[in-house]
């Protein structure tokens, strides 16, 4: 199967519903797709291109949101998280606790997915920006697989949520029939003996990658895919880490800040003896070199030698 | 349900007595809790006051969700305490919150929220206010609703940026549901607005961005509520604005002209002398 990007096939979805659930709104902040255009050209009515005005974006989809709509509010992701940053804590995260607001922010372009495109497009904080918030789930695919569910389960969630979509195209992970679990939040893509890495998003393809070549080394290591990044079940999680004695967490976001890593340091060092955790993701600074996903990895130190060698220094 | 407006200088003495009633209920309160913005909740009185007792607003104490109601969004949140009284003698909450206003355990704080019955959003923070209201605009125009959503600003609001994207979007999509009403109190935190960054005139820049403006003296309280029943009742195809001139800190003349009234709290014995003058 070829690479699909993940917004046009939940753009589609979204529009296939729309045809009968009259209570959705598609909100722009004057970002696009092919498969949008399909969305604008059979629902002028509710979808509205805001301009380039993120915070106005996220204020009118709670209003709408108020009014007992479902609202998708799409944007460029770090323009999306960051821009919008207080409308997204005022509008949907305060006001979630106390009103239904399901409005689901749908940011494109998580992490390096606009290598080239420059520093100010690279989205290495949203992760941890968006955990910080109360009342807003955070679902972070790492492929095209399970679009149709992610519509699904905001239409029954009904509360805020964070979507964080790679801009590029994808090859699946996943089985085309599979079904992910909304209530785990997370996946054991495969099984491995002592080290577990715990990713998300673009770097759960990298994950897999990386225990591929090991596997041909003899060394067998575990792939969590975790795509409720904020939520998974906490019991289920640490179950499954449980099996492991060292974790790798992998993440195109900065690391030790509150991202990912957080996520799996917290539930190890609530342990009676804490397993090692180690973190890699860019480290506290920004990228300004051109050059495509590839090379920016590797200058943070994600290039797939490095993480191989680094590995199996631990194992 | 509270009846839709009417245009009724009959009124007029009834709103007025209201206007002092607040005015000393919203004393009483900062004698209690002295770190609410007096001064910003001085300003609005008689605005909230037109809108409430003046059957501008259809709303329903019992039942604050009834999906018949206007919707009123309060912007200027920590300037909205004079609020308080209104909906306790409508109604909304017990009478006794309105001697708790503060204290552990009250419903009421210093900034008003959306926990409290009768506040339709959260703006403690400002330059949300009319991106939602625009939202619930649009929402109820879906709907085929003929309901109508009021949004009240404090003129340094007009300050942040957000506000103009909301201005922009209203008047690009006809919200002519949308009644914006600003209480043109021209101080902000630590100056005059025009020291600050000079907005004036307010009435042509909204008129630049295609809405229908109208003025009325924010105190008299006759001349507010008809300008207030002409925006809301006036069929056009844009959003309406009403730019409501007052005077922050209305009432206290120690407040009135103080470019630092945002910031002052009465002493209690301000307060007690300012209340029996009132009563007097």
């Amino acid at each position: 199967m070829k690479p699909e990007v993940m917004r046009d096939l939940l753009i589609e979805d979204i529009c296939l519903r729309m045809k009968d659930n009259k209570k959705i709104f598609f909100l722009s902040a004057d970002f696009g797709s092919p498969a949008l255009d399909q969305l604008r050209a059979d629902f002028p009515d509710r979808f509205f291109n805001v301009g380039i005005a993120e915070q106005n974006l996220v204020s009118i989809a709670a209003g709408l949101g108020l009014e007992g709509f479902t609202v998708y509010a799409y944007a460029i992701a770090p323009f999306i998280s960051m821009r919008a940053f207080e409308q997204i804590r005022i509008s949907l995260a305060l006001m979630g606790q106390t009103r239904e607001v399901n409005v689901n922010m749908i940011g494109v372009g998580a992490g390096l997915s606009y290598d080239v495109t420059g520093p100010t497009h690279h989205c290495l904080e949203d992760i941890a920006l968006m955990n910080l918030l109360p009342n807003i789930s955070v679902i972070s695919p790492s492929d095209a697989t399970f679009m149709k569910d992610i519509v699904s389960y905001t239409l029954v969630n009904k509360k805020p949520s964070y979507i964080r979509l790679d801009g590029k195209a994808l090859p699946r992970i996943y089985d085309q029939t599979a079904k992910p679990d909304f209530n785990d939040g997370f996946c054991q893509i495969c099984k491995g003996e002592k080290i577990c890495i715990v990713a998300t998003g673009y770097m759960t393809h990298v994950a897999l990658k990386t225990a591929e070549v090991l596997k041909n080394d003899g060394i067998s290591v575990g792939v969590i895919d975790i795509y409720l990044v904020k939520s998974p079940d906490m019991d289920k999680l640490k179950a499954s880490l449980n099996e492991y004695s060292i974790f790798v967490t992998m993440e195109e976001g900065f690391i030790r800040k509150g991202g990912l890593d957080a996520l799996i340091t917290s539930i190890s060092s609530a342990t009676p003896s804490p397993k090692p955790v180690y973190p890699l993701g860019f480290d506290d600074q920004y990228v300004f070199e051109v050059g495509d996903r590839k090379h920016l990895h590797a200058l943070a130190g994600l290039g797939e030698d490095r993480i191989i060698e680094f590995i199996k220094s631990i194992n | 349900m509270e009846e839709n407006s009417s245009n009724n200088t009959l009124l007029t003495p009834t709103l007025q007595e209201k206007c002092n009633w607040v005015r000393t209920e919203t004393l009483k309160i900062h004698k209690i809790a002295p770190g609410i913005r007096v001064a910003s909740a001085l300003s609005c009185v008689e605005i909230l006051v037109a809108l409430y007792y003046g059957k501008i607003l259809r709303f329903n104490p019992h039942n604050p969700s009834d999906e018949d109601r206007d919707r009123f969004i309060i912007s200027k949140a920590h300037g909205s305490v004079s609020f308080y009284p209104i909906l306790a003698d409508l109604g909304y909450f017990p009478f006794d919150q309105l001697g708790k206003v503060g204290k552990v355990g009250s419903i009421l704080g210093d900034i008003p929220d959306n926990s409290i019955p009768g506040y339709e959003t959260i703006n403690g923070s400002l330059g949300h206010g009319l991106g939602v209201a625009c939202g619930i605009a649009l929402g109820l125009k879906a709907k085929q609703s003929s309901r109508s959503v009021f949004v009240l600003l404090g003129d340094g609001e007009l300050f942040e940026g957000s506000v103009w994207e909301s201005i922009m979007f209203a008047s690009q999509h006809n919200l002519d549901n949308l009644v914006l009403i600003i209480d043109n109190n021209r101080i902000c935190m630590l100056d005059y607005c025009t020291k600050i960054i000079n907005i004036e005139p307010i009435e042509e820049k909204f008129a630049a961005f295609g809405w229908k403006h109208f003025t009325a003296d924010g105190h008299d309280i006759e001349e507010l509520h008809s300008v207030l029943s002409a925006a809301k009742e006036q069929a056009c195809s844009s959003p309406k604005v009403v730019i409501a001139n007052t005077v922050k800190g209305k009432g206290v003349p120690k407040l009135e002209g103080d470019s630092l009234c945002h910031i002052r709290a009465l002493k209690p014995e301000e307060i007690d002398a300012l209340l029996r003058e009132m009563q007097s």
